[in-house]
């Protein structure tokens, strides 16, 4: 298994090397001058010369990218323009908000999505793995920042129910948290749980065809044992797998809900640095997002070959 | 999806799957509604300068906000523009960029993916790696970065989210010509002495055209969410011009004061991504030769 992790990890290095060129291309495409950029508002000669100086615009763009990923490997992000913290520390800070966002999400969206997969997938063809295919549909066409924007039409503005935007950490008020996060959620979760019931559906159908299925009905066990135990229990494999995946789908996500009800995560994070020209932090964000999208995927591997018997053997 | 192949030597075939492909998309509900949804928003986009709507820029204060009416059949936005002309104006906008993105990453993606996966070694790993460092950044997070530093417009989101999409399509065609490229009509065409152009582009690509088809379609329903939402953020469309995703920016700041502002183009982008869906879902059933 160790060895298995190992050789995963020194595929998954070229990717990120690759990925970091890109990041670092990235502040390239910017039209001008750099350092006239980075000045922001101060354009003086003396700040200038610093800052060409500071970020070696002056040498060869191969050195320029060398002495960027020395500064990462030493967990040097740079820092933001626009507040001078470190850019590492920035992300730090907001990513719990992101994260309690997307476990709660992830929640609502399995909680949805698979039962309903399951569903769809024992009722094929029938009227209810109809409806089901059509909000999967719905679910997967409907744009989340309206969502969201309808929600807070209907049940804050007009039922006065929950909040409309602001974020309580689960730490400090775990109530007032949960009511400011549980309508994000939702809205956040909506799509996946459109992913997942797709995906729980598929491989249920593709399982419920299979002789141990066959076997264990003939046996005479109730449909509902042999759907729970014997069909879904092999059906979870590429389920679980893909809620690892998901993850990459989840940040992005984010980025428009977090704007949306106003919560100062991840997401927000970057909107805010791309509309105050602060590149440092949008390098900063891709960066990680691509490291822990690598990283999922990664576990999401490992997974896969734990819970597959035959993968386990086969290591 | 599997490489549906078809096989160029053996003639009367391709037509006949042809007919059979398009008498099974013509069965399937979905995939009919999904095309009359999106033929309808194609048509209104492609008449916009036709049509006698208001001007989409025309703003008058003694408009303001004004809730749907015989009037103002959708209502007007907060400097009092037609909310009516601007769904129209903005639905050019979405599915340009719908289109044209996944144009862009189709004309980059489809030659990447070929050339990686019929040379295979040392190409095909190179071009792999960058496909998967590509795809390692999620896909709006991408579109977003690219599309801060190109600078906001409609032009530039068209590219950021192109771009974005690209890796889609290198993967796409790389795995269907690793199943096409062992067929005996592949070794045919390198017996006789073809060049690899023609055989990539005579007998590779028409046999791994039909899931990128539907790659295509399914892309572009994601990619007219990616515009909206690039819009949204202030990233695509700059004022005064209309896209949905724009419009919808603007009218969260008004959610209480003139709700209408919001439902509309959110509707409509859910109508026409969920047309695309449903088309895209029906045409891969329909090429899908397992399904009868």
């Amino acid at each position: 298994m160790l060895a298995f992790i190992a050789r995963r990890l020194l595929i998954a290095l070229p990717t990120l090397v690759l990925v970091s060129i890109f990041v670092f291309t990235l502040q390239k495409l910017l039209p001008g001058d750099p350092a006239l950029v980075l000045a922001g508002e101060e354009r003086d000669p003396e700040t200038l010369a610093f800052i060409r100086e500071k970020y070696h615009l002056n040498e060869p763009i191969l050195y320029q990218y060398f002495y960027w990923v020395g500064g990462l490997l030493q967990g040097d992000l740079g820092v933001s323009l626009r507040t001078n913290q470190p850019v590492l520390s920035l992300i730090a800070d907001k990513l719990p908000v992101t994260i309690q966002l997307a476990v709660m999400a992830m929640i609502i969206a399995m909680a949805i999505g698979i039962p309903t997969g399951i569903l769809s997938a024992v009722k094929k063809g029938g009227p209810v793995d109809y409806i089901a295919n059509f909000l999967a549909l719905s679910g997967l066409s409907i744009p989340n920042f309206w969502l969201g924007i309808m929600l807070i039409l209907l049940v804050s503005v007009n039922l006065g129910w929950l909040p409309a935007s602001g974020y309580e950490s689960i730490f400090v008020d775990p109530v007032r948290s949960l009511e400011t996060m549980i309508m994000p959620a939702f809205v956040l979760g909506t799509a996946l749980a459109a992913t997942l019931m797709r995906h729980t559906r598929s491989a249920m159908l593709g399982v419920l065809k299979a002789d141990y299925v066959r076997t264990a009905r003939a046996k005479g066990l109730s449909e509902r044992v042999v759907v729970i135990k014997h069909a879904f229990r092999n059906a979870l494999l590429p389920v679980v797998t893909l809620g690892a995946l998901l993850f990459g789908e989840l940040l992005a996500g984010a980025v428009l809900t977090e704007q949306i009800f106003t919560i100062p995560g991840f997401g927000k994070l970057i909107v805010d640095a791309v509309f105050t020209r602060d590149y440092a932090v949008v390098q900063g964000v891709v960066l990680c997002t691509a490291a822990g999208f690598i990283l999922m995927n990664l576990i999401a591997d490992v997974l896969y070959v734990l819970l597959n018997p035959r993968m386990r053997n086969a290591q | 999806m599997t490489g549906a192949t078809v096989s160029p030597a053996s003639d009367g075939v391709a037509p006949r799957r042809q007919s059979r492909v398009w008498s099974k998309l013509k069965r399937n509900r979905g995939a009919l509604i999904g095309a009359l949804i999106v033929g309808f928003f194609v048509i209104v986009a492609a008449l916009a300068p036709l049509l006698p709507i208001a001007d989409p820029t025309a703003t008058s204060w003694t408009a303001v906000r004004k809730a749907p009416s015989a009037l103002y059949w959708l209502g007007t936005d907060e400097i009092g523009r037609d909310i009516f002309s601007r769904m129209i104006w903005g639905a050019q906008a979405s599915l340009l960029a719908g289109v044209v993105s996944v144009l862009i990453a189709v004309v980059i993606g489809v030659p990447f993916g070929l050339v990686s996966g019929y040379f295979g070694g040392w190409t095909d790993q190179a071009i792999s790696r960058v496909t998967d460092a590509l795809l390692a950044t999620p896909f709006l997070i991408l579109a977003i970065a690219l599309a801060a530093f190109l600078g906001p417009s409609l032009t530039n989101a068209m590219i950021a989210i192109g771009l974005s999409a690209t890796p889609i399509f290198i993967r796409l065609t790389r795995g269907q010509v690793l199943s096409v490229k062992t067929e005996d009509y592949v070794e045919g065409a390198r017996a006789i002495g073809l060049s690899d152009v023609a055989i990539m582009s005579r007998y590779i690509l028409p046999n791994v055209f039909a899931p990128i088809l539907v790659q295509a379609t399914l892309t572009i329903a994601t990619a007219i969410i990616a515009e909206a939402s690039l819009s949204f953020l202030g990233l695509g469309q700059q004022p005064p011009y209309p896209s949905w995703g724009s419009m919808l920016n603007v009218a969260k700041n008004f959610m209480t004061q003139a709700p209408w502002m919001a439902w509309w183009p959110g509707a409509a982008i859910f109508l026409v991504v969920l047309g695309f869906n449903l088309l895209g879902d029906g045409l891969r059933d329909a090429l899908d030769p397992r399904e009868s």
